[in-house]
């Protein structure tokens, strides 16, 4: 298993990292958290482009505290928020710069076909002859993960490749990055300050805090440990059962392993097709809480819970709900609520989920 | 033809000193417009306003040290005689020598101000796709300072196809070996020869602006920038 072994240790100015970890040697894990908090900081630090502290890929050591590879010697690629496209060359000369120095340092490309996959993928075969100057903001960042994915490296780095784009055209990026672990399948470090792509792309998260960890794990049971304010909320997963006529599907979470039943959320979701894994992010405030099961109500997702815990939040109170699928769910309410309705820990009422949005 | 056999001889030794020491200026400009460009070490200051001294010294201080220096009692000169290359002063290779210093400026100045305006983000990205310092340098920094090369070598050769002052403290007036051009324009004054020093004059003026007519067309989006100010 080729494990990212990270104990960084980076002084700038007044600012620290200090991060002793291991993530996960596949899949996407998010590198979270709010502007300055060391994002950046820790994947220069992975990439070699900042000193300090070690850096082990599996048995692979980057750097240690008697020597660091340079930058150009480890195998990975990175993707910066500006796209960083070398504007002396035009899309195709981009593409290639990385491939011809792959060799050199371990990596083998990837071959005529597969790459030809990226670049279909991406929808570049029409722009491998333009200028980068003349590449809108969405295919510049298209460009720079085709040049990294092209060099098939063994770690891939995705630093805020979206936050400096405008929402339309983040809307037009992100599908093609959901898309990426058609065409990659070695571990990928995505740093975002925007949940929103965090909820859509990422299977682990690293919750970053002023430089220093907060919380890692899995999406799910970090974030449903997390007070965000207004976007407080859950992450479920489940697989497409039936698509009904009006547009909805019925979605079956997918169990934990502890889980003794099933539930089943319906949602918005006219492209999906029998068999289809999707994820559905459930806010805290867009849930809320009866003792029987309301059968004339305009909501569609009344699902049994049993109440795990309630915090104090404020004037409100924040409560973690367990689902009979083993999954979580979150629901802010306030105190007078709360009292109305005596609610309590071990408790099993009903949850009234007023509205489910897709991610990804 | 307007032109006497003399002056054709000047026109040749003027365009063959010019290549030469545009040649050489680029050779050894770039690398220190590099250094200057990255460094920070102590030595930066001094080096700068050293490299930048011949933009405000009259050509004749330069020219005057430089005959010192050169000559039979002078470091340089008890060097190149030790070395068995004689001595330099009114010879074509002290004139070589005296244009890379006098036209240093034009050409360190417009390649460190491109390499500079590139910024570290071009070497992280080549970096990070692989390639170390060296193929960085020649696959990146040299292609994205083009603009700012292609001045420095316009310049450089124009600067030095117009110098004078040093030219007569160093090289002297040797018909074929240090007579170029605006020495030879200077004689044709004195011997109020004006119809000669009017052809070799036009000469020179419809040069200077087709060269710079050539530059800013081909280099539309940078600028004849050689200002001395440092961010």
């Amino acid at each position: 298993m080729t494990d990212l072994h990270l104990n960084i240790d980076c002084h700038r100015g007044d600012f620290r990292l200090r991060l002793d970890t291991t993530l996960a040697g596949q899949g996407v894990t998010a590198v979270f958290g709010p502007s300055g908090c060391g994002k950046t900081t820790l994947l220069r630090c992975i990439a070699g482009l900042e000193a300090g502290g070690e850096v082990r890929l599996g048995e692979q050591v980057w750097s240690s505290r008697q020597r660091s590879l340079p930058a150009h010697q480890r195998p990975l690629a990175l993707v910066f928020q500006d796209a960083g496209l070398l504007k002396h060359l035009n899309v195709q000369g981009n593409l290639d710069y990385g491939v011809k120095r792959a060799h050199q340092r371990g990596l083998t490309p990837l071959a005529h076909e597969q790459a030809q996959q990226v670049l279909e993928l991406l929808d570049l075969l029409p722009l491998l002859q333009r200028p980068v100057q003349r590449l809108s903001g969405g295919e510049q960042q298209r460009v720079a993960l085709a040049r990294a994915l092209l060099i098939n490296p063994r770690l891939l780095l995705l630093d805020e490749p979206l936050s400096a784009l405008d929402t339309a055209r983040k809307q037009e990026v992100l599908p093609y990055l959901r898309r990426l672990h058609q065409v990659y399948q070695g571990p990928m470090l995505y740093v975002s300050h925007a949940l929103e792509e965090v909820v859509q792309l990422a299977d682990q998260l690293l919750l970053l805090e002023r430089g220093e960890m907060r919380a890692q794990g899995g999406l799910a049971e970090v974030l449903a440990t997390l007070n965000l304010g207004d976007e407080t909320g859950v992450v479920l997963e489940g697989t497409v059962v039936a698509q009904e006529a009006d547009g909805l599907a019925r979605l079956a979470l997918t169990a934990d392993g502890t889980a003794a039943g099933s539930t089943e959320l319906l949602l918005s979701a006219p492209q999906a097709a029998i068999g289809d894994h999707l994820r559905a992010r459930v806010l805290a405030r867009d849930v809320s809480i009866s003792l029987s099961r309301a059968d004339d109500s305009s909501i569609l997702n009344i699902l049994p819970v049993q109440i795990d815990s309630l915090s104090a939040d404020g004037t409100s109170v924040l409560l973690n709900l367990r689902l009979r699928s083993g999954g979580l769910l979150r629901a802010r309410l306030t105190q007078r609520s709360v009292t109305q309705l005596g609610l309590q820990a071990g408790m099993s009422v009903w949850a009234q989920v007023k509205s489910v949005a897709l991610a990804g | 033809m307007l032109l006497t056999a003399a002056d054709w001889q000047a026109v040749w030794l003027t365009l063959k000193l010019a290549t030469l020491v545009t040649m050489l200026l680029l050779l050894i400009g770039t690398p220190l417009a590099w250094w200057l460009a990255r460094t920070r070490s102590v030595w930066r200051g001094p080096v700068s306003a050293l490299v930048a001294m011949p933009l405000v010294l009259p050509p004749t201080v330069l020219g005057f040290y430089l005959l010192l220096a050169l000559g039979p009692n002078g470091p340089l000169g008890q060097l190149t005689q030790a070395l068995g290359f004689g001595l330099l002063p009114f010879s074509f290779s002290g004139l070589v020598l005296a244009s890379l210093l006098y036209s240093l400026p034009f050409v360190v100045q417009p390649i460190q101000n491109a390499m500079e305006a590139m910024g570290e983000r071009p070497l992280e990205v080549a970096a990070t796709l692989g390639a170390g310092p060296l193929d960085r340098f020649f696959t990146v920094v040299l292609p994205q300072a083009k603009p700012g090369l292609l001045t420095a070598a316009v310049l450089g050769f124009a600067h030095t196809v117009g110098e004078f002052g040093v030219v007569l403290m160093i090289g002297g007036n040797i018909p074929a070996e240090t007579r170029v051009i605006s020495v030879q324009i200077y004689d044709h004054v004195e011997a109020l020869n004006y119809t000669q020093a009017h052809a070799l004059s036009l000469l020179m003026l419809v040069f200077s602006f087709v060269v710079l007519l050539l530059m800013y067309s081909l280099n539309r989006n940078s600028r004849l920038n050689f200002s001395l100010s440092r961010p």
